[in-house]
């Protein structure tokens, strides 16, 4: 032992010695080298765009055969069943070979193709970890959709694309006064509850926030938890914050927060109001038990095995929940009740299209990817759509097959939006528009939630990062 | 023969330093420069803004408790997963008693081996559904479970483990050294097993107890290998991101709040949630750096004369 290494006392480095010291060196840039690595880029773009042909009017967009499709899509609650449906169509139609990827982390599959310009041909970017619209606009890497807007409908071409879908899609995907982002699920966001607890226990739909807040404490004195909230995002217990300041302050109040007004929080009589309201469910103990820490999965399977009343979340809920949720649960679809002298109707609901589908335009095959979302908006695309995802794109009902059933609760989801007249229904922007300051508002909303916050402090919070943003300059598209 | 030696060497090494170049320091150098724009990570347009980014680091409040978090870490996982994994491999090699045999470990060492060195094969990410179930905020999870199955937990109000701010960055200390403790203690085993036997017995012979063959045996024989060990879980504590972005809430992890942030968390989100990729590379490099000193002084500050046996 030890006869090859330095002698002792002297400064000679043995070989073991050696070897240890070296691993030891080398191995500091394995944490820091990930990182790093990250934030490198690749460089050059390659210039072989797809062969096009003469533009008709059943080709609009003058796709060749055979052209390669690469197709990107997040999947999220609605799965990526849907889109494997249009690839296969449009490969049926066009030949070539269309790609899929379904993944979760947008970004960190997306960025470096991005930066490379190496892009997709169609990106659906959702999930929280999306990248951002405006980021992507101004790097000016999304084709102008207005082409397809103009474009003839599949189904019907003597309509164009514009005038077949819902109201509000068009001004969702417009950047720079121009349309850029296919917002392409309609989507509903509110409470929901179980018909079957409901009937149990003989509760009445609430109408007002002080008879939701009875039912909770009639649920709580039966073991049943009033409310649960996918804790570890806050994003769906501001779903219930938010809604609540809009009906109780009407569209004044959301432009307040979406225009970053120096009143949008403290000083706005419907947000103080709203987020004490709010409060009343923390302060009362009518949280379900735990519910502050929870995946929004596993909150919500809580809530399916009736642990709870209410959950807020989006239209996607049901088709997320499909396996969890008992044969006779009866997912039901509730508009946020409301507080006195409320600006908004009981009826309004916060409706909007999401889930943005893009062309990049760095593409290879932009024809491609125009002609693809222009297949995805016709009866076809809404009725496979439909099937796989229990859900309804923004060309609305009537373009669904009638052989479709839609599950129970997307339906009340859907009768509640009929419900409410389309000049009511209402949307918020902020959170897309400003992605430090959504972040901000979720932190603060976490910390009301546990009880570390009181409702004061949350409006000063949430004030104070507006006014941040807006020192930030004004940009001239992120106004209402 | 002679003269082409230098050639013959030379394409061997080609090969490798290109590529650690082009892998390894190219990255570097990009990010470094990086720092310097206000890139935003979704093209290569980006304008120089000198030293903003490092200005707009030193007063932001989130990042300097980052800082705060990674420099408890620091402290804290290395000196308890070594503290923890020398007491177990001292144990497991010398800590029995008597028998014919002389110097051995307790009864059953060859079992807790096997069952110490057990977190190191499951990856980060099966750690992180292992103790998310064990974390767990409501009457499911295993610690609250547990609690309330013995009457000590209150069911309408469970501990919010991960959702405490003054839990959290506990509950994820206690994750790195249990998952890092047994490969420790199989790399202190390794180095103890080449200390011979016959210092050990002749400690024993002059009525040594346990406490003393550690303090002055098995310790100062094993310095270089707790030197290395260090250093590794130093850069460990610099890192944390997997385990933290996993367990946590908020994009990439860091919450409630901000009370888990370290710094490669609030890297990533700047890098990818905010788009401000000039500044979270900004972030990198300072990480960077601070690795490099830590390293460094770390070698340095325990630097001793070697023992020859």
């Amino acid at each position: 032992m030890g006869s090859t290494s330095g002698t002792p006392g002297t400064s000679g480095v043995g070989r073991r010695d050696l070897i240890k010291r070296s691993a030891a060196l080398g191995i500091i840039s394995v944490p820091t080298m990930s990182f790093l690595s990250a934030c490198a880029s690749g460089g050059g773009d390659d210039d072989d765009k797809a062969k096009t042909v003469k533009k008709t009017k059943d080709n609009p967009f003058g796709v060749a055969k055979d052209n390669d499709l690469d197709v990107f899509i997040f999947k999220g609650g609605y799965g990526d069943e849907y889109a494997k449906a249009w690839e296969a169509s449009f490969e049926k139609k066009y030949g070539g070979d269309v790609a899929h990827s379904g993944e979760q982390d947008v970004t960190g599959k997306l960025q470096p193709r991005f930066n490379k310009g190496n892009p997709p041909d169609v990106v659906d970017d959702s999930g929280s970890k999306k990248m951002k619209l405006d980021t992507l606009f101004k790097e000016g890497h999304l084709t102008d959709l207005t082409q397809l807007l103009d474009a003839p409908s599949i189904d019907d071409p003597s309509k164009k694309i514009r005038d077949i879908m819902l109201p509000g899609t068009i001004e969702q995907g417009t950047f720079g006064g121009k349309f850029h982002a296919l917002f392409y699920v309609y989507a509903a966001w509110g409470l929901w509850y179980s018909n079957k607890l409901f009937k149990k226990h003989g509760w009445d739909v609430p109408k007002t926030w002080d008879q939701l807040l009875d039912i909770m404490k009639d649920a709580k004195s039966k073991g049943i938890g009033g409310l649960a909230h996918q804790g570890k995002y806050p994003y769906y217990m501001n779903i219930v914050i938010m809604d609540l300041i809009a009906k109780t302050g009407g569209m004044d109040a959301v432009k307040a927060i979406d225009n970053l007004d120096p009143k949008a929080f403290v000083g706005n009589d419907a947000a103080e109001r709203s987020i004490e309201a709010v409060y009343e469910i923390v302060e009362k103990g009518l949280l379900m038990p735990g519910t502050n820490s929870l995946e929004h999965t596993e909150a919500q399977t809580k809530w399916n095995e009736y642990k709870a009343v209410f959950i807020p979340s989006g239209s996607w809920l049901e088709n997320e929940q499909a396996k969890q949720t008992p044969e006779d649960f009866e997912m039901t679809f509730l508009p946020l009740p409301l507080l006195p002298d409320s600006k908004m109707k009981l009826h309004a609901v916060r409706v909007g299209a999401d889930e943005p589908f893009i062309v990049p335009s760095k593409a290879k095959n932009v024809p491609g990817g125009l002609e693809f979302l222009r297949r995805m908006l016709s009866k076809e695309g809404a009725t496979d759509f439909a099937k796989k995802a229990s859900s309804l794109s923004v060309l609305g009902p009537e373009y669904v097959d009638k052989s479709v059933e839609l599950r129970p609760g997307i339906k009340t989801a859907l009768a509640a939006v009929d419900d409410c007249p389309v000049p009511e229904r209402f949307n918020f922007r902020y959170s897309e528009w400003y992605g430090e300051l959504d972040v901000e508002i979720q932190n603060a909303t976490g910390e009301l939630m546990a009880k570390r916050l009181t409702p004061k402090k949350w409006l000063e919070r949430c004030q104070k990062a507006v006014d941040k943003e807006r020192a930030k300059g004004t940009d001239k598209n992120k106004r209402k | 023969m002679h003269r082409k030696k230098y050639p013959f060497i030379v394409g061997f090494l080609v090969l490798p330093v290109g590529l650690y170049l082009l892998l390894v320091i190219w990255p570097y150098i990009q990010t470094i420069s990086y720092s310097f724009t206000d890139w935003s990570g979704a093209s290569q347009n980006f304008g120089f803004v000198g030293f903003d980014n490092y200005k707009d680091l030193a007063d932001d409040d989130v990042f300097l408790k980052a800082l705060r978090h990674n420099a408890l870490l620091l402290v804290l996982v290395p000196t308890l997963t070594i503290l923890l994994s020398l007491f177990f491999a001292f144990m497991v090699n010398v800590g029995g008693r008597g028998g014919a045999g002389g110097v051995s470990g307790v009864k059953g060492s060859g079992f807790y081996r096997i069952v110490f060195f057990f977190p190191q094969v499951l990856s980060v990410a099966i750690l992180a559904i292992l103790f998310k179930a064990v974390y767990r905020g409501d009457d499911s999870g295993l610690i609250n479970g547990s609690l309330q199955a013995v009457g000590l937990g209150d069911k309408n109000n469970p501990t919010e483990w991960l959702n405490d701010p003054d839990l959290v960055l506990w509950c994820i200390v206690f994750v790195m050294i249990w998952a890092g403790a047994g490969f420790y203690m199989v790399l202190f085993s390794a180095a103890m097993q080449s200390i011979p036997k016959d210092i050990y017995e002749a400690a024993l012979l002059d009525g040594a107890g346990r406490v003393q063959t550690f303090f002055r045996v098995t310790l100062p024989l094993l310095w270089e290998t707790i030197q290395t060990a260090w250093v590794f879980l130093a850069i460990l504590s610099m890192d944390a991101f997997l385990l933290i972005s996993t367990l946590t809430s908020q994009d990439f992890g860091g919450g409630p709040d901000h009370s888990s942030e370290v710094i490669s968390t609030y890297l990533m989100r700047n890098f990818q949630t905010y788009s401000k990729s000039g500044y979270a590379c900004a972030m990198g490099v300072v990480m960077l750096l601070l690795t490099l000193i830590v390293s460094i002084v770390t070698l340095r500050l325990s630097r001793r004369e070697r023992i020859e046996y």
